[in-house]
């Protein structure tokens, strides 16, 4: 199987999160980055059990200027083939899309995996346009992945309660906690993925489509109000009169 | 201007967060003074159909055929496109649940159609075409301008309160020509949760943390979800240690909730786990230690034991719901 995980950069979950320039840039000194956990610990964990039960390549893609590198040996050292980065700012999906389904169509892929979505701009959309581009089938937000031959078994969520879907290669799908178990890369996966090749390429033109104009940070809290744990009526009373939501 | 709508059913039912899309639509087309065409795919009878009126829906296409029963982003994608072209509409409304992730961004490439996913508030059209959503995981919000001619916009579930309007709406029979390369998946089963109130969908959720000490003191939890008519969730720690399904979970790499009201029982307040639940309306945090993070991103909270809180808790509001 010929495999490509898309793979895209984050802030550290713990990131405090603050803008410049009129709240029209993000803040991104200190802050550390790491691989979007859906695209590590599920997509490309998975991928790599593929390749290792059947056989074939794992290929990480992402499109992102040289700072992002740091961030793709990450994956190699987790144990992909190889990497490409295609050398242009991420800043709309469309525009994402565009660039990884024009090299797809190049390469020619069994599986293309996404992480079920980005936990900095939370789109969860790049996978389906990925498949719309290179008219394949799209299975979302999938917990489980079994290929049996050429053909893929997947278990997806929906609302209150699960799907099971089948579909052959060529795919695409986005991955979800479930469908593998994080993977910590070790010291000799660390060494490997220094030589590793990472292959750069030059976007495409493509328009965009849309923009951030500005951000907002959410309304600070006030402060809790504490019931005694003898009175919790008083708790229900406030629930049900103050906040009206029971 | 059109707002072309889709309405996700299932069982022949409307889910709660296609009415919070017409809802949402109908106020969008009021705005660009135009009219709301909602799409219905899959058998749904007339009764369910005029459903959508009430909620602001003018007209009504209904697509039935067999091979449309089951979900299929492909097929479901196509004809949407398709009926938005030929009524002309150049906005289209979904919400961002597990189905509308999976269409939206295929209408957006078919449509050549900007696309803001997730969306908590209507747009603002004074000028440029502007829609606010969610971003670093419940952490801040980003307006997002649209720039092209086809717009798209998935509704984050629970962004929206539902109101009935006066609208009737006209029901039309539509076909669409399908052929077998516009199918691309099979669904081979569906597993329900019996009786389970979907999370994303939970209006009032009760969550569990790690202070519950085992999957054995889960009663209590479910419990109080039933006589509040709650969904359950709970930290990661708790599904990593396969004490709840990983389903349960909420937060940064877990489910992202916006319920009215959420309790969280025994969950210390990790960064990673406010970034799921921030948006609640109103959080309920019962912690023994006063000193947990939770309490500082919560409206209500009680000091205490929570083997003993909840249960007394349960007991209150089952006489509130008895008075
Ligand atoms: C990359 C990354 C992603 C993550 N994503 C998520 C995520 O999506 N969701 C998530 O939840 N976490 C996530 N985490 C984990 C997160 O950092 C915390 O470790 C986790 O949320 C803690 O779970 P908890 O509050 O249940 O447990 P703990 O932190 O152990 O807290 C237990 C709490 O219970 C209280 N308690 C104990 N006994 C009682 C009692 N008898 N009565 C009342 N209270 C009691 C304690 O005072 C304590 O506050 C993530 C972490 C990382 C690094
Ligand atoms: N810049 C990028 N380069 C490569 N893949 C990306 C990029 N951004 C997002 N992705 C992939 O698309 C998925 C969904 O992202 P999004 O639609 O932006 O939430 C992510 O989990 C990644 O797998």
């Amino acid at each position: 199987m010929k495999i490509l995980v898309c793979i895209s950069q984050v802030p550290d979950t713990t990131t405090k999160i603050a803008f410049t320039d009129n709240n029209t840039k993000f803040e991104t000194n200190g802050v550390q980055f790491i691989v979007n956990p859906y695209d590590e610990w599920y997509a490309l964990v998975r991928a790599l059990e593929i390749k290792e039960a059947q056989g074939g390549t794992v290929t990480v893609i992402n499109v992102g200027p040289a700072s992002y590198e740091q961030t793709i040996r990450k994956a190699l050292a987790i144990g992909a083939d190889e990497a490409v980065r295609i050398d242009a700012e991420p800043s709309d999906a469309y525009y994402v899309a565009k660039q990884i389904a024009n090299y797809a169509e190049k390469e020619t892929f069994d599986i293309i995996l996404t992480g079920k979505e980005t936990i900095d701009y939370n789109g969860s959309v790049i996978g389906g346009m990925i498949a719309e581009l290179l008219n394949m089938s799209y299975v979302s937000m999938a917990s489980k992945l079994d290929m049996n031959g050429e053909v893929a078994t997947f278990e997806r969520e929906i609302e209150g309660g699960k799907e099971i879907v089948e579909t052959k290669v060529p795919f695409v799908a986005s991955a979800q906690k479930g469908m593998a178990e994080q993977r910590i890369p070790n010291m000799r996966g660390i060494m490997q993925a220094r030589t590793k090749p990472l292959k750069v390429e030059a976007p495409i033109d493509v328009s965009l489509h849309t923009a951030v104009v500005s951000y907002e940070l959410p309304a600070p809290k006030g402060d809790v109000k504490l019931v005694d744990a003898d009175n919790v009526k008083e708790l229900v009373d406030l629930l049900h009169n103050e906040a009206k939501v029971i | 201007m059109k707002v072309l709508v889709y309405a996700e059913s299932t069982e022949g039912k409307f889910k709660k967060s296609s009415y919070e899309t017409i809802l949402y639509a109908s106020k969008l087309a009021k705005k660009v003074s135009g009219e709301t065409i909602a799409v219905s795919i899959g058998n749904v009878s007339d009764e369910q159909l005029n459903t959508l009126g009430k909620y602001g829906a003018n007209k009504v296409l209904k697509v039935s055929e067999d091979r449309l029963n089951s979900f299929d982003s492909k097929a479901y994608s196509k004809v949407i496109a398709e009926l938005a072209k030929s009524e002309g509409a150049n906005i289209i409304v979904l919400s961002h649940n597990y189905n509308g992730k999976a269409i939206a961004p295929r209408l957006s490439v078919k449509l050549d159609a900007g696309l803001v996913s997730g969306a908590v508030e209507l747009p603002n059209t004074d000028g440029s075409f502007k829609v606010k959503k969610g971003v670093f995981s419940g952490k801040a919000f980003a307006h997002y301008e649209i720039k092209s001619e086809n717009k798209i916009i998935s509704l984050m579930p629970n962004s929206i309160a539902l109101e009935e309007n006066n609208v009737t709406a006209e029901i039309v029979q539509s076909n669409i020509d399908l052929s077998d390369q516009d199918f691309g998946v099979q669904v081979k089963e569906v597993k329900k949760s019996s009786g389970k109130i979907p999370l994303t969908e939970a209006e009032l959720v009760v969550s569990g943390g790690r202070g519950l000490k085992g999957p054995e003191n889960w009663g209590m939890v479910e419990e109080l979800a039933e006589v509040l008519g709650a969904g359950t969730a709970s930290s990661r720690p708790v599904a990593d240690m396969g004490w709840r399904p990983h389903e349960e979970h909420v937060g940064q790499t877990g489910t992202a909730i916006r319920p009215n009201l959420y309790i969280a029982i025994g969950i210390s307040g990790a960064i990673q786990h406010l970034a799921g639940v921030n948006g609640s309306k109103t959080i309920v945090v019962i912690n023994k230690d006063p000193e947990a993070p939770f309490f500082k991103a919560a409206d209500y909270g009680i000091v205490g034991d929570a083997f003993e809180v909840v249960p007394k808790l349960t007991e209150a509001i089952k006489e509130l719901k008895a008075s």
